[in-house]
């Protein structure tokens, strides 16, 4: 009988380490990664550096592609936003609710093996490593709320933890696997070096934004403008992109800061009222918010007017594009960078 | 020979134009061909990687303007 495992690939080193260990004691893995919205390595990269730069990699698929392994992305944006909005456990440092996040993709691999005749899943958590999901006193907790119970193995510290049923089934020998605990990388390196693994993504793994001081701030600041906590594909990418600037509770500006995610930000110009310099160079800004009135149009193009190459003429002409995509001509004088209140801008 | 089905990614970005690969080659038979239009450079990586993993090829790629479009041909059931 062939023994078969999942591996929740993360595109780090760890997960790259962790499916290795099992994959050598001869088990069949195949890797799964989920995507929220929020893991998002690479976003930014493909929004702002498209001419000439090289285009970045997605991790996952690299360390697939070393381990020779299918890799299936699994989307979870909409089953996710729960976990964001409401974790049982809490937000870490910023929003990152990381226990339950834990939780919720260890529930989903237990789902996932069920369903396609698997006997295992396998983590690359260490203990110790990162704070709340993966000090060593959550780790039964997360076996345990996400229902993998003793079908959770996680090889990298496996020695520090009691044995799981992989091991007492002897489907996997237990004296191959690690003792790895705490932050140190050295172990992990040390083990990399020997499987022969070099170019690996930065230590740790670690891509989600939500553990991003100023990507929470944003995320915050828009739950508390809506009045709600709920959010939407679209709203979480926009908030990688450009200048965020709220002159008042009626409206938002988000602002192009170069070529390419002006190209980005075009792609929402049927969804969004949007302003775009037209007498000089300048960026495109799209406006959340209701339609706005003359006084209001005319601070959101003399703000996005600073942010053009006619921020010091006299006046610079705009092109509003209002709720129906009607076209309006505007000239106004930009904004000094002393009139801008900053507590306007969203850091 | 068969028809091609035509996914369009453009403006998403990585992993999204891979999901959405996967999830219409996933329905597919075997033989199918795919063509999906991207605008992530990203994808030039991405999906031929995951083509390679699944054991599906990419019989062709082309650029026009901000356009990447990967020809996918699903092989045997991978899934």
């Amino acid at each position: 009988m062939t023994i078969k495992a999942v591996a929740l690939i993360s595109g780090g080193l760890d997960s790259l380490l962790a499916a290795k260990l099992i994959q050598q004691q001869g088990i069949e893995v195949v890797g799964i990664n989920f995507f929220t919205g929020f893991c998002v390595e690479g976003h930014t990269h493909a929004i702002r550096h498209r001419e000439g730069s090289r285009p970045k990699r997605n991790n996952a698929l690299w360390v697939a592609e070393q381990l020779g392994i299918k890799l299936h992305i699994i989307d979870v944006v909409e089953e996710y936003k729960n976990v964001v909005i409401n974790p049982r456990h809490g937000y870490g440092a910023n929003l990152n609710p990381c226990l339950d996040c834990k939780i919720f993709m260890i529930g989903k691999a237990r789902e996932w093996i069920t369903q396609h005749g698997f006997d295992f899943i396998i983590t690359g958590e260490v203990n110790g490593q990162r704070p709340k999901s993966q000090l060593r006193r959550f780790m039964p907790q997360v076996a345990e709320e996400s229902g993998a119970d003793d079908l959770l193995l996680r090889p990298l510290c496996a020695k520090n933890l009691l044995p799981t049923r992989p091991e007492l089934k002897g489907w996997v020998d237990r004296e191959q696997l690690k003792d790895f605990n705490g932050r140190s990388r050295k172990p992990q390196m040390a083990l990399a070096a020997e499987y022969g693994f070099d170019d690996y993504a930065q230590p740790a793994g670690g891509c989600c934004f939500l553990t991003d001081k100023t990507y929470s701030v944003k995320l915050q600041d828009l739950w508390d403008n809506r009045g709600r906590r709920e959010y939407e594909l679209d709203d979480i990418m926009l908030l990688k992109v450009g200048r965020h600037i709220r002159p008042s509770s009626a409206f938002k500006l988000i602002i192009a800061r170069e070529e390419g995610e002006t190209r980005y930000l075009s792609g929402y110009r049927k969804q969004f009222q949007t302003i775009k310099t037209v007498s000089h160079g300048g960026p495109l800004a799209l406006i959340e918010g209701a339609q706005l009135d003359p006084q209001q149009l005319e601070l959101a193009c003399a703000i996005t007017g600073r942010f053009s190459q006619g921020r010091d003429a006299e006046s610079v002409e705009f092109e509003f594009s209002d709720h129906n995509q009607d076209l309006h001509s505007v000239n106004v004088k930009p904004l000094r960078p002393s009139q801008i209140d900053p507590e306007w801008i969203i850091l | 020979m068969s028809d091609i089905v035509k996914l369009d990614a453009r403006r998403l970005l990585c992993p999204m134009p891979v999901i959405r690969l996967q999830d219409c080659i996933n329905q597919q038979a075997p033989g199918t061909r795919v063509e999906i239009t991207c605008t992530d450079p990203g994808t030039l990586h991405d999906i031929p990687t995951w083509c390679r993993l699944n054991g599906h090829r990419v019989l062709a790629t082309t650029e026009q303007q901000d356009d990447y479009i990967f020809l996918v041909h699903k092989d045997a059931d991978a899934s």
